[in-house]
């Protein structure tokens, strides 16, 4: 018996030898690469600790952490938080973070796996480990600007560099302070949310990339133009008719002009004439003959149904898919369920003053570590050719006649040429309108491109219109940095 | 061992002058109030690392447990003079260990009182510790438990089917084993597998010539004659009943390993293990095909960082995060009270092995299976020296069992094999676990004192 003994303490020890290796090569030998796996909780957890990266605009700290004497150990601060709301998003110490704080969350937090090296450094070294910083492609002039004009309305601008896609001012308003989100009393925190949740006017809604998105109006027209002009069967001078009321197809609706009566002087309207004019009859028609299935290519190539990540995702803007004849025409001055981010009108007006090339929009200029490596570079990047080069400067200098002779001239800018197109549309029977202005400048090399929108009608119910309340913020916005 | 010492009297005898049974016992006193020094500590340890300050009343219960214990000890000195020094100890400090461990658990999920495991396991301890020392007190001699052999072996029985019962049994994470009565659950399936080391020890015993016998000779193995494959056919349905009935695949495991080995050490036929690893691995084989559950503890075992495995209901989010922890407690561990165990599934129960891995490090956890392997070693030792087979088969049975089970729950959790819920022995929460664990370690220091009574014939 016991020589058979002796096999089976073999192979007792022959087990426990397995288990001394089984634990050695989770502690020792792999724990590295276990604790970079990016569902590690237990490094997740001890990057809630870390002192988290800046969020940084032309150098200055808009977002910072600074040592606390509490269990979180760092106390972050948003330096002009409300001006920057809509771009940092906040960072509660127990729950999601949103905007940047949220999209770069590895990044700032040291999590990321292009960090892992410093990680292991840092805690070889014994340093206490420390999050990337990340630069905003943010103009801090243009996203004040864009604050102080817009005001208490309720409402989004955003400002596009058209030959790169950078973001240069993003702002949403009504809108939140961080700071009162970043607090460590988690009760204080839960009730702060739940009321800035619960507000009417929605604060925690980036009305610039979100929300539940408004009609475009007749900010729409210049896609249905340029897929017109695209055709090759269009140009800037072709007619259309030009009649007080157009009855859609099969149905009892009709289409008015703006005023209620014809858009020019004889029985045909010009392209040209009827987008300065911003006439829907003549753009009803010209829609209905294009289809529905053109116009909705052209609105895809600008970026229409993309979920765009500026690395903050954004709601794709909806140009849907089963519109009959008669929605097409509504579509095509903005309308029906065609719906728009101010980001994605932004985009359309850059497109055009970026000779047809749409650019991805981006936020982010660099990310680089806490020893100053660069992790990331903010790279230009085409998203589509929306139209040839021949349609954009066609309806570059439309947009510009827009500003100067049309309906748009409370956007004129003393020495500069400004392009560009507003809207005013319709939410319903009795209901506020939704006023735009879209746009860029300077007309010759646009290095701005605008999308300017408020929401319940600036406060005037149904009586303002784009150029009187979304033109002049515009016009604010862009003197900031052009008027120097 | 230097127990000279500290021993108050030193008879002059010349030879095996330490195994005389008063320094036996007072070895065994000073390493259990080294023990219990070392669970104070880790108690210490954890309410400063999780509270910051010293909580008294836990250590009160602490200290009334060791005084149980330190009853044991009497009742040893007294009914027991020549029992195994090393056995008491160990268990202890496995026991303080796993306390420290799920109180320290208890205070970063925010429990207290009895809601929390902590306190249940001191009283479940209090309970498996009476247990003990009425086991101790009750069979003064080994050969007792042979007259009861089939007994036993019914009595086996009837603890694996009480959790089939309607109204009796609890399905708790998909597994049939507990029975609950009123607020009271318990895992029957623990204690049968101390019925079934003394069934087949004395079943063995009385059969072993039988199944010794050789039949024809295949391939170069000696096969046994097959109307003495019953009892192991029998063995085996029982454990492949338990797979797919109780759902429950490590005690299978358990309680098939445990026949293989004591069949072995009885008949000394190799092919009696070849047989059963066949038999086992085959019905394993084939239930890793049909039943979903055992399918997806493959799938865990052999690509758990896999996304889609991951996420899977039955996934292996928790073995994963199991090794990151360990992971993260690295060599020498965050320290008591200063890792953040909660965050892995069971952390108390079966995953016990990980929170300790975290937080005591590759250390601790050398210590700890260190601890284990030594028990074991008494346990084979009591084994090597007994001088009737009962006893002898036995000592391995109950010992074996240990090493068995510490190897199926932290080599599931380490990926050795594929996870199946276990109890880790001494260690991990559960009444039912710590009951039948302290009753062999009894056991083992019953069969120690009485192994050493018998004259010695051959070594």
């Amino acid at each position: 018996m016991n020589r058979e003994l002796k096999r089976v303490s073999v192979v007792v020890l022959a087990m426990f030898v397995a288990l001394l290796v089984s634990t050695s090569i989770i502690g020792a030998v792999r724990s590295d690469s276990l604790a970079a796996d990016p569902r590690n909780s237990f490094t997740l957890a001890d990057a809630r600790l870390a002192q988290r990266g800046s969020i940084l605009v032309d150098g200055r700290a808009i977002a910072k952490s600074v040592p606390s004497k509490d269990q979180y150990k760092y106390q972050r601060v948003y330096t002009n938080g409300p001006v920057y709301s809509s771009v940092t998003g906040f960072f509660p110490v127990n729950g999601a973070p949103t905007g940047i704080e949220g999209a770069l969350n590895e990044s700032l937090s040291g999590t990321s796996g292009s960090q892992f090296l410093t990680r292991l450094t840092d805690t070889l070294t014994g340093k206490h480990p420390q999050g990337a910083s990340v630069e905003l492609t943010i103009d801090p002039s243009l996203q004040k600007a864009a604050y102080d004009a817009l005001g208490s309305l309720k409402g989004a601008v955003v400002v596009l560099q058209p030959k790169t896609g950078r973001i240069l001012a993003m702002v949403s308003r009504p809108t939140f302070d961080p700071n009162t989100l970043a607090g460590h009393n988690t009760a204080q925190l839960d009730a702060t949310y739940k009321a800035l949740l619960a507000a009417p006017t929605r604060p925690l809604v980036n009305r610039a990339i979100g929300g539940n998105l408004n009609y475009p109006g007749s900010t729409f027209k210049p896609i249905v133009a340029a897929a017109a002009l695209d055709s090759g069967t269009y140009t800037a001078d072709s007619t259309l008719p030009d009649v007080a009321a157009l009855r859609l197809p099969g149905t009892d609706s009709y289409v008015h002009n703006a005023e209620r009566t014809k858009c020019g002087d004889g029985n045909t309207v010009t392209i040209t004439l009827a987008m300065i004019r911003s006439c829907n009859i003549p753009y009803a028609e010209l829609g209905m003959k294009l289809g529905a299935d053109t116009i909705r290519a052209a609105a895809e190539k600008f970026g229409f149904g993309h979920a765009f990540d500026i690395p903050i995702p954004v709601t794709p803007s909806i140009y849907p898919d089963d519109y009959n004849v008669p929605q097409t025409g509504l579509s095509s001055f903005g309308q029906a369920s065609t719906r728009a981010t101010p980001l994605q009108m932004a985009m359309v007006q850059a497109a055009i003053a970026n000779g047809g090339l749409v650019m991805q929009p981006n936020l982010v200029e660099w990310v680089k570590s806490a020893n100053l490596h660069t992790l990331e570079r903010f790279t230009p990047k085409v998203f589509d050719r929306a139209m040839s080069e021949q349609t954009a400067n066609t309806l570059r200098q439309i947009m510009v006649e827009d500003v100067k002779k049309g309906v748009a001239s409370n956007a004129t800018i003393d020495g500069v040429d400004v392009g560009g197109k507003t809207g005013t549309s319709q939410n319903g029977p009795g209901l506020p309108y939704t006023l735009w202005f879209t746009g860029f400048a300077p007309a010759q090399s646009p290095k701005y491109a605008i999308a300017v929108v408020v929401e319940d009608g600036g406060g005037e119910g149904q009586s303002g219109v784009g150029n009187t309340i979304a033109a002049p913020i515009a016009k604010k916005v862009l003197e900031a940095v052009l008027k120097k | 061992m230097t127990a000279e010492a500290w021993a108050p009297t030193a008879p002059a005898q010349t030879r095996h002058r330490w195994r005389l049974p008063t320094r036996l016992r007072n070895l065994e006193l000073l390493l259990l109030v080294f023990a219990c020094a070392i669970n104070g500590a880790a108690i210490l340890l954890v309410q400063l690392g999780a509270l910051g300050h010293v909580d008294f009343a836990l250590l009160y219960y602490c200290a009334a447990l060791a005084a149980l214990v330190f009853l044991l000890h009497v009742c040893l000195r007294v009914s027991a003079p020549h029992a195994d020094p090393l056995i008491l100890p160990i268990v202890t400090v496995l026991n303080g260990l796993g306390i420290a461990e799920i109180y320290r658990i208890d205070l970063e999920l925010g429990q207290s009182g009895w809601q929390s495991a902590g306190v249940r396991q001191i009283a479940w301890t209090a309970i498996a510790v009476a247990c003990a020392i009425a086991v101790i007190l009750v069979v003064r001699h080994h050969r007792m438990l042979q007259g009861y052999t089939y007994l036993f072996g019914i009595g086996a029985i009837v603890l694996l089917l009480l959790p089939m019962v309607p109204g009796l049994g609890r399905t708790v994470f998909g597994a049939r084993i507990w029975i609950a009565v009123g607020p009271f659950s318990f895992q029957p399936g623990e204690v049968a597998k101390l019925f079934l080391a003394v069934f087949f020890a004395g079943y063995l015993v009385q059969h072993r010539d039988a199944l010794s016998l050789v039949g024809r000779t295949v391939l170069g193995v000696r096969l046994p004659r097959l109307r003495d494959m019953g009892p192991i056919l029998v063995l085996w349905a029982l454990s492949m009943a338990v797979i797919v009935f109780q759902r429950d695949l490590g005690t299978a495991l358990l309680y098939f390993g445990l026949f293989l080995v004591m069949l072995y050490v009885a008949t000394g036929r190799v092919s009696w293990v070849a047989i059963g690893v066949v038999l086992f691995a085959g019905g394993a084989l084939v239930a890793s095909r049909t039943l979903p559950y055992v399918t997806a503890r493959f799938q865990n075992w052999l690509d758990p960082f896999n996304p889609h495995v991951y996420d899977a209901t039955r996934g292996s989010f928790q073995l994963v995060q199991g090794l990151f922890g360990m992971a993260y407690g690295g060599i020498l561990g965050t320290g008591l009270g200063q890792g953040r165990p909660a965050t892995v599934p069971l952390a108390q129960s079966d995953y016990i092995i990980a929170s300790l891995g975290e937080e005591l490090g590759l250390a601790g956890l050398f210590a700890i299976l260190a601890l284990y392997l030594l028990f074991v070693s008494r346990g084979f030792r009591i084994g090597f020296s007994g001088r009737d087979d009962f006893g002898k088969l036995l000592a391995v049975g109950l010992a074996f069992t240990v090493a068995l089970q510490c190897f199926i729950v932290i080599g599931g959790i380490t990926r050795v094999i594929p996870l199946t819920g276990l109890a880790t022995p001494f260690l991990a929460a559960g009444g039912s676990s710590l009951t039948a664990n302290w009753i062999i370690a009894a056991l083992l220091l019953r069969l120690s004192d009485t192994v050493h009574d018998q004259p010695r014939v051959v070594v």
